[in-house]
C-alpha cells in the first residue's frame, strides 16, 4: 500500500488541472485589464474608480482574484510538500496558507463592494 | 509482503546525500524553472501588500493621494519594480509549461530556445512596465 500523508496533493489531476485553468482566467483578465489602462489617455483616481464601480468589472475581477488564491494555493503547497518534511510542520503551514488566503479574499470583497 | 520481507535491510539503509548546491550546474531550464518558482512565492508573499495597495487606491482621493506619495520614493519603487519583474517572469514562463502541456515544445531544442525566450522576454517586459510607469 501507498504510504498516503494526510498532507499529500490527494494524488489526483484535480489541482494540477485548475493551478492550469485559473493561470488562463488570470492571464486573461490581465491582458484585457492592460489593454483597456494603457488605451486611457489619462489616468487619475476618477477614472480609476469608475472603472471598478462598474459591476461587471467588479465581478470579474473577484473572479480573477479567487483564481489568484486558488492558483497561489496548489503552488505553495507543491512546495511545502517539496521542502517542509516533517508532516506536522507541512500541516501547521498549510492551515496558515489556507487561512490567510480566506482572509485576502474576504478583504477583496470588503475592498470592492464597501468601496 | 512475505516474500518481499528479504528486501528490508536494504531499503531500510541509511544512504548518503551528496547534493552540493553551489557545485550543480543548471541548464537554462533549470534556471527557468526554479525561478518560476521563486516568483510564484515572492508573489504570494507580496500578496497583503499588492492588496492593501488596491484598497489605499480605491478607498478615497485622500487614500489615493497618500499611495501615490508612497510609490514616489525610490526604495519603494525598486521594490515594485521587482515585483514586477517576479509577475512577468512568472507569467512568461507559465506561457511556456502551457505550451508544453498541450506539447508545442517538444525536443532539447525548443526546450532551450524557449527558455531563452521567457528571460528575454520578461526581462524586456518589466523594463517596458518601469518605463511606462516612471
Amino acid at each position: 500500500m501507498v504510504n498516503r500523508v494526510v498532507t499529500g496533493a490527494h494524488y489526483g489531476l484535480r489541482d494540477w488541472l485548475l493551478q492550469r485553468i485559473t493561470a488562463l482566467v488570470m492571464a486573461l483578465y490581465l491582458v484585457l485589464l492592460s489593454g483597456y489602462l494603457l488605451l486611457q489617455p489619462y489616468l487619475d483616481y476618477d477614472v480609476w474608480t469608475a472603472l471598478f464601480s462598474n459591476q461587471v468589472v467588479r465581478t470579474f475581477t473577484m473572479l480573477f482574484l479567487l483564481s489568484l488564491f486558488y492558483h497561489a494555493w496548489v503552488g505553495v503547497r507543491d512546495i511545502v510538500m517539496d521542502y517542509v518534511k516533517p508532516a506536522w510542520m507541512r500541516l501547521l503551514i498549510h492551515v496558515l496558507v489556507i487561512m490567510a488566503l480566506l482572509l485576502y479574499a474576504i478583504w477583496a470583497v470588503e475592498i470592492f463592494w464597501g468601496m | 509482503m512475505r516474500i518481499m520481507s528479504w528486501l528490508r535491510p536494504v531499503m531500510n539503509k541509511k544512504r548518503p546525500k551528496h547534493l552540493v548546491i553551489h557545485l550543480i550546474k543548471l541548464p537554462l531550464p533549470g534556471i527557468v524553472s526554479i525561478l518560476h518558482r521563486v516568483s510564484g512565492l515572492l508573489l504570494f508573499i507580496a500578496l497583503p501588500l499588492l492588496l492593501w495597495m488596491l484598497q489605499y487606491s480605491l478607498t478615497s482621493i485622500e487614500t489615493y493621494t497618500e499611495l501615490m506619495d508612497i510609490l514616489a520614493y525610490p526604495l519603494i519603487k525598486l521594490i515594485l519594480l521587482g515585483l514586477v519583474w517576479a509577475f512577468m517572469h512568472h507569467f512568461c514562463a507559465g506561457l511556456r509549461y502551457l505550451a508544453i502541456d498541450f506539447h508545442l515544445v517538444r525536443d532539447l531544442a525548443h526546450a532551450r530556445s524557449s527558455s531563452k525566450v521567457v528571460v528575454a522576454a520578461s526581462l524586456i517586459l518589466t523594463i517596458l512596465a518601469g518605463v511606462k510607469l516612471w
